[in-house]
């Protein structure tokens, strides 16, 4: 047995003969290691430098129109599997949307009577002042149906990815509804066969919209709280909102920018109403009237006149 | 070689397509499994560092081009994690039955961080709260879940041949 001790000599052992190949090994493992790292870091800050035309961005295109084909394969194959996922978990909370949507059918059949009237009039009146409207949605809208091939992106953002991209006509901006004609978001990034779409849950997102009762006019964007609801800003106090109020998209131009979105997109519904004493503004949440976790399918609205 | 460096670029082609197009549509609770994630971590532990630095680079590039999100961003952290997990399996977690469940947990808090940081640094709009607090429990869940078919999956497909013979034969001459 062997004691080390300061200050005294120490025998050491042979060097093993795999040490050399050991540390070869390492230095291998470190250089791959450290030339990916570069290599990563080098590709988000051309990334960013590049405009939209530029080889990464063809290079990113090119490499998703490739997987293009097995995302829309893969989609069809498991979509019989996420719709019987979707109709499990709609069973779940049928009962408290059922009561719901009671609430909200005989508030619309008395809206209806009056919008027949209402409607007609209008017509005539618009003949009579040979009046000029801008674009309105849905009649000066061509709609491009594309699939979703990709849901979420990550657990930070809202996004999702569709099957239609800048060969079909979508541009960055271009609004998104879903089948049923209610706002899902807008188009972020384009490549020639895919398009990102930022829905209306994303914190990047806003959007002018009013309510149709009060005709009230605010900003709608997710606000700091979890889960799906929005938060329509900007209202003043005096303004009489209430809960189930539907919300519209303003279609609004401000200065010389005009509005990404047409007027009259059915957006959501309003659920809560708050007042408080220290703040200038109600506080008004407003519940998206898109189903975003069982969207297979949206349409991209495309200028006629494009 | 050639015969792995195929087979992974077959594997991982086939988690990416399958995340994009199934797995990221199943959101129980506001979370979602990550298959690359999860697989990149068998062939990592299975392979080794290099071998898990490569094809997380690889797997990253590919998610990054199938979401148009900034190519490079996730090829930088699945390369980070793929190293991470692949001197893990060389060292303390070899032949250790636990590692693959383990280093799941593990990886996809520490991913989950690093996507928050990483979006952070190139300015996008991120909520850490729906990201930390409500996505991240159930993606751990969902991942744990995945583990144990994912792993053996890729058993079979990256283990390299004898090795388990040359483990049993050291075991004997004890």
């Amino acid at each position: 047995m062997r004691l080390a001790a300061l200050g005294s000599t120490v025998q050491r052992a042979a060097t093993p003969a795999y040490s050399s190949s050991r540390s070869a090994n390492a230095l291998r493992r470190r250089v791959v290691a450290g030339v990916l790292v570069a290599l990563s870091l080098v590709l988000i800050t051309g990334y960013f430098r590049e405009s939209e035309s530029g080889t990464l961005h063809d290079t990113q295109g090119a490499v998703a129109t490739v997987l293009h084909p097995f995302q829309v394969g893969a989609e069809r194959i498991a979509r019989p599997f996420q719709d019987a996922y979707g109709w499990l978990a709609s069973f779940m909370h049928a009962k408290s949307e059922n009561e719901k949507l009671k609430e909200r059918l005989e508030r619309v059949q008395r809206q209806a009577s009056q919008n027949i009237t209402a409607a007609r009039e209008n017509v005539e009146l618009r003949q009579a002042l040979r009046y000029k409207s801008g674009r309105s949605f849905p009649r000066d809208y061509d709609g491009i149906a594309a699939a979703v091939t990709y849901h979420r992106l990550n657990e930070f953002q809202e996004k999702i990815v569709v099957a239609a991209g800048r060969a079909d006509g979508v541009r960055v901006n271009d609004p998104v509804v879903d089948s049923a004609g209610h706002l899902v978001g807008n188009v972020s990034k384009t490549s020639p066969r895919s398009a990102q779409v930022t829905l209306l849950t994303d914190g990047e997102f806003s959007v002018s919209a009013y309510d149709v009762q009060s005709e009230t006019y605010g900003l709608l964007s997710h606000g700091q709280g979890a889960g799906e609801s929005l938060i329509l800003d900007l209202v003043s106090k005096d303004k009489l909102v209430q809960k189930n109020d539907l919300i519209f998209t303003a279609g609004q131009r401000s200065g010389q920018l005009p509005s990404l979105y047409p007027k009259n997109i059915e957006v959501g519904i309003v659920n809560r109403v708050g007042r408080s004493d220290i703040d200038i503004y109600q506080s008004i949440q407003v519940e998206p009237l898109a189903d975003f976790a069982s969207l297979s399918a949206v349409l991209i609205l495309v200028p006629e006149d494009r | 070689m050639l015969a792995d460096v195929l087979r992974a670029g077959v594997v991982f082609f086939v988690a990416v397509v399958l995340q994009a197009a199934i797995v990221s549509a199943v959101e129980p609770a506001g979370g979602t499994a990550d298959l690359v994630l999860v697989t990149l971590t068998a062939a990592a532990l299975l392979r080794g560092a290099v071998f898990g630095a490569l094809a997380g680079f690889y797997a990253g590039f590919l998610l990054d081009a199938a979401s148009l999100e900034t190519l490079g961003l996730s090829s930088l952290l699945l390369t980070i994690a793929g190293y991470w997990i692949g001197r893990y399996g060389e060292t303390t977690g070899r032949d250790r039955a636990h590692a693959p469940v383990l280093a799941i947990g593990v990886v996809t808090v520490l991913y989950a961080l690093g996507g928050l940081a990483m979006h952070y640094l190139v300015g996008d709009p991120v909520s850490a709260r729906s990201g930390l607090v409500d996505a991240l429990p159930v993606e751990i869940l969902l991942n744990l879940v995945l583990t144990i078919p994912v792993y053996a999956l890729c058993r079979r497909v990256f283990a390299r041949p004898g090795s388990r013979a040359a483990i049993e034969v050291e075991f004997g001459t004890q």
